[in-house]
């Protein structure tokens, strides 16, 4: 009854198909995008895989290099994180309303924030990105094609690195630094009243969730069980190859020296 | 119960639901945008203007799997009559109207239970204004429309995005077969069309109780 999909065919939403740069879908037709300047790159994974930490030496290095950089996070808009911190502490959440309410605070961010910032040539460095939604959504049993339709309006990134470990490293690096809550140990799934057990058969959930993903929408997958440095150069390595392509945003420092 | 602001939907669903009641039906009430859980980010948002057409959409929808869930569908599963001024055709038009894909929205509430009965009450775009304006209802920012820029005068703005609406709403009563109520009638002409047509659908109830009973 709740659920009711007209089962729209799958390629009109956010999926694999998406041309990097674009719309996966309909888009925002009232916002055209066409030819800006700027890279989308997602940095994609569970709790605990350093994601931030990662982001933060990305980012000194890509300015070091004279490349202007904006950093965007998940639930982060002026708009909506009120509201989010405040349907979570009340745990008056459905898995719908816990949907679109993620979903409206990207459509905030995504016109207000990562489209201007790439039409004026910015690199996006975005911590978390729908993936995150989808893997959420996916665990929670929302209906594949609607969510991928709903997220028809965002930008299919460029590049999408998902960092990935194992659950009995996640379980532990999260258990290390901030501990379980009520949503990231999936509570509201009522799996158990055990909240380790259910925290753990959530987190396996997402990991599933994110494995699927990643041939979905070809991520480039990183094992994050290695060492800081050791990961930042591969992530350095790779995007350093992708700016390189000749429809790459130049740096500074080249164009000085040339 | 669709129509846009000043078409007397609210006005002639009062009176149909103290109809219901009277005759002994149990009736729910439920209105567009009245969830707790969005109402501080639309209240920001429309404070500061800073509501797109695309967030507006996903607001309205956040509303909407609220009530859906709260509200429609446990007094539908305890059997009784929801009326709700305003459902998911109002996104449809609305939201298209403001340039959101017509597709998407569409696809956005298919999650929503399909209404036994839609009724849509039409009006001309002057009908409605002149309504509004003897009422001195204060034509609100949203409402008009004046959030795309298309006039900076209130009145002008809300012209042109309820007769974007209003076009959409012409398309809706085709594709979902909406039920239309001619709202330029006199209230009690319109009322007694409007509970004609409800009444076809709580016969068929009735019928079938009668049906019970002899057997």
């Amino acid at each position: 009854m709740t659920i009711a999909s007209t089962n729209p065919p799958e390629e009109s939403g956010a999926n694999g198909g998406g041309k990097p740069g674009q719309y996966y879908s309909y888009g925002i037709p009232y916002l055209s995008i066409a030819n800006y300047p700027g890279k989308l790159i997602a940095i994609e994974g569970t709790d605990g895989v350093g994601r931030s930490t990662q982001i933060t030496l990305l980012r000194e290095w890509l300015e070091v290099q004279g490349y202007g950089v904006i950093e965007t996070g998940w639930t982060r808009s002026e708009l909506m994180s009120p509201t989010i911190d405040l349907a979570k502490a009340s745990n008056t959440l459905n898995k719908l309303t816990f949907v679109l309410l993620y979903a409206t605070d990207f459509a905030d961010r995504l016109e207000k924030e990562i489209i201007p910032a790439l039409k004026a040539g910015f690199i996006v460095l975005s911590d978390r990105y729908i993936f995150t939604a989808l893997a959420r959504a996916g665990v929670r049993g929302v209906d594949r094609a609607w969510i991928r339709n709903l997220y028809g309006f965002g930008i299919a990134p460029h590049l999408v690195f998902y960092l990935r470990i194992d659950e009995k490293t996640l379980i532990r690096r999260v258990l290390q630094s901030r501990g379980m809550d009520y949503w990231e140990s999936g509570m509201d799934l009522k799996l158990g009243d055990d909240i380790y057990e259910s925290f753990r058969a959530y987190q396996r959930a997402l990991l599933k969730e994110y494995a699927s993903m990643a041939d979905e929408f070809s991520f480039r997958v990183l094992d994050a069980r290695r060492k800081v440095d050791v990961l930042q150069d591969e992530l350095r390595r790779q995007i350093a190859a992708f700016l390189a392509e000749p429809d790459g945003p130049s740096p500074l420092a080249t164009k000085a020296e040339g | 119960m669709e129509g846009i602001d000043g078409s007397g939907k609210t006005t002639q669903l009062a009176l149909l639901a103290k109809w219901l009641k009277a005759a002994g039906h149990p009736v729910f009430q439920t209105e567009w945008n009245s969830s707790a859980l969005v109402k501080a980010a639309t209240k920001t948002g429309k404070k500061k203007n800073a509501l797109t057409p695309m967030t507006f959409s996903l607001l309205h929808a956040t509303d909407f799997a609220d009530r859906l869930l709260y509200n429609i569908i446990p007094p539908l599963k305890a059997g009784m009559i929801v009326l709700a001024d305003r459902y998911t055709y109002t996104a449809f038009a609305r939201d298209t109207a403001r340039g959101v894909d017509r597709r998407w929205v569409r696809e956005l509430y298919s999650f929503a239970v399909k209404p036994d009965l839609a009724v849509y009450f039409r009006v001309p775009i002057d009908t409605s204004v002149d309504r509004l304006m003897a009422r001195r209802v204060k034509l609100k920012f949203y409402e008009a429309g004046l959030d795309m820029g298309w006039s900076a005068q209130p009145l002008e703005s809300f012209r042109i995005f309820q007769g974007k609406v209003l076009d959409e709403y012409d398309r809706l009563v085709d594709e979902f077969g909406l039920s239309v109520v001619n709202a330029i009638g006199s209230i009690t002409d319109q009322q007694r069309v409007f509970r004609r047509l409800v009444s076809q659908h709580l016969e068929i109830e009735h019928h079938d109780d009668r049906i019970d009973e002899s057997a």
